[in-house]
């Protein structure tokens, strides 16, 4: 059976992350074979995820662990009196 | 993101609980952005979001010696921060039942996405990612609550399914929706701003072309 693109978009999550099994897997892999579409559009949503886990995307705020590290050595010190 | 060892875990909250209180500090440090980010999610504001973070610690200190083991520290943590966060809102009367409601992971949509053949690569030059993660973020802050969670837990922080599915209390499969459409939504967002970073040879060849 030929997927279409909108099967194909249905399951391009679970694709990326390895969780489609064997035989959906070489079906999608052979609709991406030849459509540019599907292919675009697989790409730009591993790219999105790729982004997401990159650490200089989303850092914390500047001193955040120091003030947070303070606050909590105040508690801890409380709690030792 | 650093996994934390689940044995130095173990070894590390006995001994705090034996009176070395200064090991506390690496306990969380692993935890630290896990907490800040979902609590960034629910609460939408990074100083409210830092101070709730702060609580949050102090919380999962005061309640060590409750910690059973039988869930992982961090999903456990996350638990108490997504408390934490949930509480402000309902003290602050902000909560947006009808975002929580009217999405169900029952209800189809339509998720197609944005059709954009030329965003293949993710741009290698600092400034331009530095762009797109403005760009990003912001994408993100538009999603539905229950999309946002997930996604930050999922991507950004990279936990597993399971892990996920237990800070947030929901199920495996809600999870694995939710991030379906949390993608998709931003893919949908994205790629149509993203003709500006495709790789510039493209651009090159069309121009020596013309």
């Amino acid at each position: 059976m030929r997927i279409d693109c909108k099967h194909v978009w249905e399951h391009i999550s679970a694709y990326i992350d390895g969780e489609v099994d064997a035989e959906l897997r070489a079906e999608i892999d052979s609709h991406l074979e030849t459509c540019e579409i599907c292919s675009a559009v697989l790409d730009s949503t591993r790219n999105v995820v790729v982004l997401l886990a990159d650490d200089r995307v989303f850092e914390l705020p500047a001193g955040f662990s120091n003030r947070l590290h303070a606050r909590l050595e105040k508690e801890l010190e409380l709690a030792g009196s | 993101m650093t996994a934390l060892n689940p044995q130095f875990g173990t070894d590390c909250i006995r001994r705090i609980l034996a009176g070395e209180r200064q090991l506390f500090h690496e306990l969380i440090r692993p935890c630290e952005r896990a907490i800040y980010f979902l609590l960034l999610s629910l609460l939408r504001n990074e100083a409210e979001a830092e101070d709730a973070a702060q609580e949050t610690a102090i919380k999962v200190y005061l309640n060590l010696k409750n910690f059973r083991g039988d869930a992982q520290f961090r999903t456990w943590v996350l638990s108490i921060a997504r408390n934490e966060g949930l509480g402000r809102l309902r003290k602050a009367g902000t909560r947006r039942e009808d975002s929580l409601d009217a999405d169900t992971d029952e209800q189809t949509g339509d998720y197609t996405p944005a059709v954009l053949a030329c965003w293949r690569e993710v741009p290698s030059d600092a400034l331009e990612r530095q762009e797109l993660g403005t760009m990003l973020r912001k994408a993100i802050d538009g999603l539905p609550e229950i999309y946002r969670n997930v996604v930050l837990l999922r991507d950004i922080e990279e936990m597993d399914v399971r892990e996920t599915a237990a800070a947030l209390a929901i199920t495996e499969g809600a999870v694995k929706v939710r991030l379906h459409r949390a993608r998709a939504l931003l893919q949908r967002e994205l790629a149509p701003r993203l003709e500006g970073f495709a790789p510039k040879r493209k651009g090159m060849f069309g121009w020596l072309k013309g």
